[in-house]
């Protein structure tokens, strides 16, 4: 029964969506106030709707209700609670539902948080998001149903793909796809923009906040996903450029530009029509992204669904929104006055360069990602595209923008003068320098790609730091005029530095754990030891293992440093139950340093096994980078101009008849 | 077992993950060759896998594919000469890093391109826009005059 209710909520929720499609739209057009309004309830309405079929899914996954075709083909009785949640969204339908809820959730927050916004603009933005809204039920309902019935019922599920049974794998998607879907809302920005013909400082400062919140979930998203495949896949790697890693890749770079030239149109005017067309990009590829994951045209390590008629259906989708948008904006865009002048060496000029060289990055991930479909659609021939191709041009493309990034936020807006910028910032690429040679000193090996790489990541610390030390006088002010610019100072510039600084204990991270790891693949028996960087690892012995919904084998092992235990650790090598599927677990000690990494392998003859223990070098960087960024991306958020919004002068300029 | 430390040196190797599906038999006893080994395999397919090198990948025919590169390496082969001997077998399609033929010309030059071509939109646009001015009009400094003397 809860099913069927879920089911009919869904249908009941297209309506509404078509609804919220045309009225506002509509209402906008005549400039009727209460066929505008009525989009609101329309936004809030569906949200209601979808989120009851969205707890109509997890119930079933909950009570194990095999008659369900989804549950039985997806779940398992035995599974544990936490992944009985997660598998709602481990399956295509189950994730499907959670796309349109949480597009559901971002239409009703602009409803509801709104109130602000011109009417007019309101209602249109409001009206895009119905419509794609629409197009999305329109697809579950008609090709990925989950709430199809199966009869009769089986006794037990098929289960979850093992390698989804992780705490880490089980909640990245939910941010993933709120860090996906919230670009959704600087489309609808834009095309109601485009449509009311009207850019300005304003509708920057709207649109600000939504792409800030999508940039902090899609890094935490991915960082979380990093952290994943790092210690579950049993590799010790972190990314792969797999096409599906990419997919979540290419909106983060286009939202990062976002963020970036929506600032120029807020504080200058200027750059309108490419923040429009940035706003147009980024959730176009958060489609396209989802199309790669979601059609199977691409089967790769987290790919989960192969179906090729739900990817013509999908392809229908982009088509329509991208082909749609694009057209949208090549009518309107030469309208757009474009206004702020400024010299090419300024901020706005520094900002510019941010966008080109993240558009040609996005470029470099793009192409890489999709030529080897197009290439074997039109020709037949089949080609590779691996990491050694993304290294030679995503790499040499990023380098450079890394290293300028410190520079953006000393250059003065309209017109800068770089020697002065830079002579700021003497002392921090100074310390970056001296630090550098410290690291060398004490580990002098490897590629010369890594002293630079170090260098990079202490540049854009420092840089970062620099930026608020200048800016509160810091050295050159007396304690009681630092301490009041201190507090005076907006939270978003906090959130700008922790991100830049964030970016550079990443790039340290990878840079270091890449070039630096020690590896040792050994064949061993219990009682013997690996000596790792400094460590031992003891090898005790291997136990049968029995879990849930698994059986297998564990390996106990003790990590100690000079003759004191450091960690005790396991490595699992499981086989799930319903499947027969093998995963590996990851024995892990972490430290500030790096980390021990141990892997039990295969059984060899006369009790010897194989284990892979290796010490990987400031692994945690990596993970601690990303969510130092996520943090800068909140605090940023929390900034005063964007939590008050517009300040009512500017909105009363703009819309006379703004009041609601 | 003597002590082995297997660190990657890869060409430019940013991003990449390293491996830990070779297994102790594979290893050659000379460092430096199993690290060219390494290399190499970091940038060869596994062909029934989904975007996997072979370093990274415990298939069978990974391992197999392992083997033979060590084996030709054994036998003093250059790394290119590895490289095409497994090429010649198994296609272009084994090569992560494809070759620059005509048919990967826009592979290659497309990101870059975008920087050239957008870096010269950009200048041209910024020499046919009107300069940033200097000074401010007459006008506008009586304006000013105008402001301050109130």
């Amino acid at each position: 029964m809860i099913i069927e209710i879920g089911h009919f909520a869904l249908v009941l929720a297209l309506a509404v969506a078509a609804y919220q499609t045309i009225v506002p739209q509509w209402g906008a057009w005549r400039n009727d106030g209460p066929l505008m309004a009525s989009g609101r309830v329309a936004a809030l309405l569906q949200v209601l709707l979808i989120g009851l079929a969205f707890v109509a899914l997890t119930h079933a996954y909950l009570t194990s209700d095999f008659s369900v075709m989804n549950v039985a083909e997806n779940s398992h009785s035995d599974k544990p609670l936490i992944y009985k949640i997660s598998g709602v969204w481990g399956n295509h339908e189950g994730s499907m539902l959670l796309w349109v809820f949480i597009l559901a959730i971002f239409g009703a927050a602009v409803a509801l948080f709104g109130s602000n916004l011109p009417a007019t603009l309101k209602a249109r933005i409001l009206s895009v998001q119905g419509s794609i809204g629409l197009a999305f039920l329109i697809f579950l309902v008609a090709s990925s149903n989950p709430f199809l019935r199966l009869l009769p019922a089986p006794i037990e599920g098929n289960g979850l793909n093992p390698i989804l049974q992780d705490p880490a794998l089980a909640f990245h998607p939910p941010f993933l796809y709120a860090g996906y879907v919230g670009l959704s809302i600087a489309f609808s920005f834009a095309v109601a923009a485009l449509i009311e013909g009207r850019v300005d400082a304003a509708w920057a400062r709207w649109v600000r906040p939504w792409t800030l919140v999508s940039w902090a979930l899609l890094t935490i998203g991915i960082g979380m996903g990093a952290w994943w495949a790092y210690y579950e896949l049993g590799w010790g790697g972190f990314w792969f450029w797999d096409p599906v890693e990419n997919a979540s890749f290419m909106p983060w770079l286009v939202a990062t530009a976002l963020l970036h030239s929506a600032i120029v149109v807020e504080k200058r005017g200027a750059l309108k029509i490419w923040t429009i067309l940035l706003s147009i990009l980024a959730f176009s590829l958060s489609l396209v992204g989802t199309f790669l994951v979601r059609s199977g045209v691409l089967t790769s390590v987290h790919a989960f669904a192969v179906d090729p008629a739900r990817g013509v259906f999908i392809l229908a989708i982009l088509a329509v929104f991208i082909g749609g948008s694009l057209t949208l904006f090549a009518l309107r865009a030469p309208s757009l006055k474009a206004g702020g002048l400024f010299a090419t060496v300024s901020r706005e000029g520094g900002l510019v360069l941010n966008n080109l060289l993240l558009s040609a990055a996005c470029a470099a991930v793009f192409i890489g990602t999709l030529y080897p479909l197009a290439l074997e659609t039109l020709t037949g021939e089949k080609i590779s595209v691996g990491a050694p191709y993304f290294n030679l041009t995503f790499g040499p493309i990023f380098m450079p923008l890394l290293l300028l990034v410190p520079l953006g936020p000393m250059l003065t807006w309209k017109r800068a003068d770089v020697m002065a910028s830079l002579r700021r910032l003497w002392w921090a690429a100074a310390a970056a320098l001296a630090l550098t040679l410290v690291v060398l000193a004490l580990v002098l090996r490897g590629p010369w790609l890594a002293p630079l790489g170090v260098a990079l990541g202490f540049w854009l610390m420092l840089g970062s730091a620099a930026e608020l030390v200048q800016r509160i006088g810091l050295g050159s002010q007396p304690l009681n005029i630092v301490w009041a610019r201190l507090k005076g100072l907006p939270r978003s510039a906090f959130g700008t530095a922790l991100a830049h600084g964030g970016l550079g204990l990443l790039v340290i991270g990878v840079i270091i754990l890449s070039l630096w790891k020690e590896e040792h693949i050994v064949s061993i028996k219990p009682g013997e030891q690996i000596p790792v960087a400094g460590y031992s690892v003891l090898f005790k012995g291997i136990e049968p293992l029995h879990g849930p919904n698994y059986d297998g084998r564990l390996g106990r092992f003790e990590i100690t440093r000079s003759g004191a235990l450091v960690k005790e650790v396991v490595s699992e090598k499981r086989l799930f139950r319903p499947r027969g599927m093998p995963t590996t677990e990851v024995g892990l000690l972490q430290a500030f340093w790096g980390d021990v990494y141990v892997v039990l392998g295969d059984e060899g003859a006369n009790g010897a096994h194989v284990v892979r223990a290796s010490f990987n070098p400031m692994a945690s960087f990596i993970w601690l980078g990303a969510f130092v960024m996520f943090l800068g991306g909140l605090l940023s958020l929390t900034d005063r101009r964007l939590r008050i919004g517009v300040p009512k002068r500017a909105a009363v300029a703009a819309v006379p008849q703004a009041a609601e | 077992m003597t002590k082995f430390f297997a660190t990657i040196v890869l060409l430019l190797g940013i991003l990449s993950g390293p491996a830990l599906a070779v297994q102790p038999d594979e290893i050659l006893k000379d460092p430096a060759l199993e690290a060219r080994a390494r290399a190499i395999s970091a940038g060869l397919r596994c062909l029934v896998c989904q975007n996997q090198s072979i370093d990274d990948s415990d298939a069978t025919v990974a391992r197999d594919l392992r083997i033979l590169i060590r084996e030709q390496l054994v036998k003093n082969q250059t790394d290119e000469q590895v490289v095409s001997f497994v090429v010649e077998r198994y296609g272009d399609y084994v090569l992560l890093k494809p070759r620059l033929t005509a048919k990967t010309m826009i592979l290659w030059f497309t990101p870059f391109l975008v920087v050239l071509l957008g870096g010269f939109y950009l200048l041209r646009a910024r020499k046919t826009q009107a300069p940033v001015h200097d000074q401010l009009s007459d006008a506008e400094k009586a304006a000013l005059e105008a402001i301050l003397r109130k």
